[in-house]
């Protein structure tokens, strides 16, 4: 009983960082129609962004508040970044998709060349706050306490997110666009500003994921963003492109899937039953479990 | 009904000059040149494919055109979509387009311009839209669609409306109760109309200009043109009246 | 001379040439490292080669048939690692295994083709990018010791004929590779002149006016999707006699992101565009290593020295040029760089593709 606790535990917590990095993704699939192979990137900036900025705080003695700063750090470079590339490399390239797919794809791969330069293509180690490293005894499970962090940030960016959908004009704007973006220009909305936003947005999403991701892990490295993006596209394609509501609910599906088959099954057998779901999906429902409505 | 005819001198709201659309290998507008004057209804009339739609959605930018295109004196015909709608020019598109996960109210908010977004003519014109304000407009009636799209192209003071075949695929009832409203906002903007509803055109339309596979073929008083049978029947194909 | 026999005679003329160079000592400073006909050349040479030729198998999906595939790699890596597997692990014998990863090179995409076609556009792409994590996954978690996990194994030398083995026989690998490269060409040449494949550029263009013909996209579809795997298979059988054995590189997403990139490069869709463009790139990404070790890239300040001497930073931000100034490739520059027909025609494919996958919710019809 106690496994299974911590399994589904430490699943919701892998959900939680597929959740980060996947809303991001859905929104601009949803809203420009771009396949964003450079969102494990910005990932990557976030991770390194918090890494260097925690080992570069010398002066300050908790870890905790480094980790903070370093993460604030982290998540503004994200932000960022991902708003320079839209304005820069997206931007120009209206209304030209597969050329805006290619340009990701040259610019993950140049830019984590780059990380890889700087600072080598080895793991570094990353200092993390020792509360996180202890666990909580959950009914007898020793749940690492990273995994509460985690499950809270993804928590606390779904409802912020939604409230931002919900209750804004540029959240009217984006719910609007992805259903018809036309439409919105029609009614004299200049959409490309929203298309900036939407970036920015998933570039702090990713970069959240990144600090997260260096704690889950205990390290750093410019493989993680491709890694972990590979699963979100897979949790974005079957919660539904541009749905906010079926990324979470698909984060936490794969999430789980692949913690139960891990162990239950054998290693490896995690991510061939996720993508098995994948395939599942696409062959019975190919809009996803829901569609594409923006909440 | 036929208002008076506008006084010659006056510049047309609209002027479309040798408009061409391309759309894939297709030479869909081949060189569309018309006007239309301030005030009152003029419709754009044509069997179906010859472009109708084409032109409305190349006015407003929505396809790639060449020409020239001016709107009271300014050029408009390399703006943007958002930027030539912001001069006051409202739409209606042909499938009403109104976002169906939206509520109907957030989709009047959406369309918001003006300082003042004129609420209460809308509700005055359309009720149904205020009772059913927190309804996703996914789930209205055809009609009722009808009367969003309608309702948010009049939030706004626009000087031009663009409206394409309001009354397609409504029930009687409704094709009179959009005629209806469509006069009443006659009375406040000048409308360009696509309509294949001759009854239509004929109880609001002043002037008229008809497509042909792409080309302008008939401009002229709208109440002439549909008393001339003959020509009807050769320009639109239909014999008159309602269409089926 | 007409241009149609130009058109034969220019390349039969490059293919001799190619034929002679492991006879041709000559030393061209600056481009190679050693004369032509040394084995580390020679190797390099291979390689563009056979690069060239895979590149031309996956223009054949994307450039020509309009399918979007994040798998390609797959396929190849199934020609890898098969064989690596049926040789050393298996002990089988050369042929037996040559045989066997020719069936797989059939069986599997056929099988896998048939469901994942099922769908289009992105779904497409998404499942064939799944279906290469499978094969990447599969690798690492090492089932029975037989793919090494992270490590590279060395083929068992033994097993392979002894043509093929020793520096000394790089010239034969080599030959090997120039000729899968032109086999290749003129399969794929031969495929999208026919029938068959008239029909691939039609569905690229335009899949609902082939559905109205009567014709059934899906079939046809999964011709150029076997043909190109296979053709992809035979090539990773090249690759991994060039190598020493089998590397979990070849299953990687970035794998197939590298012959996007190639095909790009060169032009997709075009008669010489992918080749060019594969031969280019893997020249490329050997190379821009030496020039990042070169005196004068060392001598430049940090912030221009780090990037530079990063050939993956090199080539992305090359990518990144080709695709803004010049997305037809090399090949289109001719046509100043222009947008490729196949390009125009995959993004309306993929947009109506899209429109399908995020429509609104259907309304009730009027009567209100």
């Amino acid at each position: 009983m106690s496994t299974f606790v911590l399994l589904t535990i430490t699943g919701l917590g892998l959900g939680a960082m597929y959740f980060l990095i996947a809303s991001g993704l859905s929104l601009i699939y949803g809203l420009m129609g771009v396949l964003n192979f450079a969102h494990g990137f910005f990932l990557t900036v976030g991770a390194y962004g918090t890494w260097w900025m925690e080992l570069h705080l010398t002066g300050i003695g908790s870890i905790w508040l480094r980790y903070m700063i370093g993460a604030a750090f982290g998540i503004a470079l994200g932000a960022l970044v991902a708003g320079v590339v839209e304005l820069v490399l997206i931007r120009p390239l209206y209304q030209r998709h597969i050329e805006q797919v290619l340009v990701t794809v040259g610019l993950a791969i140049a830019g984590t060349a780059l990380v890889q330069a700087i600072w080598g293509a080895d793991q570094r180690a990353f200092v993390t706050p020792p509360w996180l490293n202890e666990t909580t005894d959950v009914l007898g499970a020793k749940v690492p306490n990273d995994r509460w962090l985690e499950i809270a940030t993804a928590a606390v960016v779904f409802v912020l997110l939604q409230l931002f959908l919900r209750r804004t004009r540029y959240g009217l704007i984006i719910r609007a666009g992805v259903e018809n973006r036309s439409m919105v220009q029609a009614l004299g909305i200049d959409v490309r500003k929203a298309f900036t936003l939407v970036f920015a947005i998933g570039g702090v999403a990713a970069a959240l994921a990144g600090a997260l991701s260096n704690v889950y892990f205990g390290s750093v490295t410019p493989e993680r963003g491709t890694s972990l993006l590979i699963f979100a596209f897979i949790v974005v394609v079957i919660g539904g492109l541009g749905s906010l509501g079926g990324s979470a609910v698909a984060s936490v599906v794969v999430g789980l899937s692949q913690q139960y088959a891990n162990y239950y099954g054998s290693t490896g057998m995690g991510e061939i039953v996720v993508i098995l779901l994948l395939g599942v999906v696409l062959l019975v429902r190919p809009r996803g479990l829901a569609g594409a409505v923006a909440t | 009904m036929s208002a008076a005819v506008a006084p010659a001198a006056a510049r047309p709201l609209l002027a479309v000059s040798d408009l061409h659309v391309y759309i894939g290998e297709s030479h869909v507008l081949q060189g569309v040149s018309f006007d239309v004057p301030e005030g009152g209804v003029t419709a754009l009339l044509g069997r179906n494919g010859v472009g109708k739609t084409t032109t409305i959605r190349a006015l407003l930018g929505l396809t790639h055109r060449r020409g020239t295109v001016s709107f009271d004196g300014a050029d408009i015909s390399h703006a943007p979509t958002h930027r030539i709608v912001r001069r006051a020019i409202g739409y209606v598109p042909e499938d009403r387009d109104v976002f169906a996960g939206l509520t109907v109210a957030e989709n009047l908010r959406l369309a918001e311009r003006d300082a003042q977004p004129r609420y209460e003519l809308v509700y005055d014109l359309f009720p149904r839209l205020r009772e059913r304000a927190r309804q996703r407009a996914g789930t209205l009636s055809g009609g009722e669609q009808q009367m969003l799209a309608l309702g948010r192209a009049l939030l706004n003071e626009n000087r031009l409306l663009l409206v394409d075949e309001p009354t397609k695929g409504l029930a009687p009832l409704l094709v009179t109760e959009v005629a209806r409203a469509l006069e009443r906002i006659a009375e406040l903007t000048t409308v360009l109309l696509v309509e294949q509803n001759l009854a239509v055109v004929r109880r609001i339309a002043r002037d008229a200009v008809v497509l042909d596979q792409g080309r302008v073929v008939h401009v002229g008083d709208a109440a002439a043109l549909l008393a001339d049978r003959d020509r009807v029947h050769r320009l639109l194909g239909v014999s008159g009246g309602g269409h089926p | 001379m007409s241009r149609r026999t130009w058109e034969i005679v220019l390349p039969a003329s490059l293919v001799v040439l190619l034929a002679f160079v492991p006879k041709i000592s000559a030393d061209i400073p600056r481009l190679f490292n050693g004369p032509l006909n040394s084995p580390g050349t020679l190797q390099l040479l291979a390689l563009c080669l056979l690069f060239g030729g895979v590149a031309l198998t996956y223009d054949l999906l994307f450039g020509y048939t309009g399918l979007l595939s994040f798998g390609h790699a797959f396929y190849f890596a199934v020609g890898v690692y098969f064989t690596a597997i049926a040789l050393t692990k298996w002990h089988w014998g050369f042929g037996p295994s040559l045989l066997f990863v020719a069936a797989l090179g059939l069986v599997l995409p056929t099988l896998i083709g048939a469901v994942s076609l099922r769908v289009g556009g992105i779904a497409f792409a998404m499942v064939t990018l799944a279906v290469a994590q499978v094969g990447a996954v599969l690798v690492i978690k090492n089932p029975r010791g037989w793919t090494g996990g992270e490590e590279a194994f060395g083929t068992d030398y033994a097993a392979l004929p002894d043509a093929f083995v020793g520096v000394l026989n790089t010239k034969n690998l080599y030959w090997l590779a120039l000729v899968y490269a032109v086999a290749v060409f003129l399969i794929v040449r031969w495929a999208v002149e026919s029938s068959p494949g008239r029909i691939w550029q039609a569905i690229r263009e335009n899949e609902q006016r082939v559905e109205v013909l009567g014709l059934h996209p899906h079939r046809y579809k999964l011709m150029a999707f076997v043909l190109s795997s296979f053709l992809a298979t035979a090539g990773g059988v090249v690759y991994l006699l060039l190598q020493t054995g089998p590397t979990p590189h070849v299953t990687s997403a970035d794998f197939t992101l590298t012959l996007l990139i190639m095909v790009v490069l060169g032009g997709a869709g075009t008669k010489w565009g992918a080749m060019l463009g594969g031969v280019l790139y893997t020249y490329l990404n050997n190379r821009l290593g030496a020039v990042g070790d070169s005196s004068t890239v060392q001598g430049l300040p940090e912030v221009l020295r780090v990037p530079l001497s990063e050939p993956l930073f090199l080539l992305g931000t090359l990518f990144i040029l080709i695709v803004f100034f010049a997305p037809g490739g090399i090949t289109g520059l001719a046509t100043r760089g222009r947008r490729p027909t196949s390009m125009r025609q995959l993004e309306s494919s993929l947009r109506a593709e899209r429109a399908e996958v995020t429509a609104p919710v259907q309304t009730t019809e009027e009567g209100a």
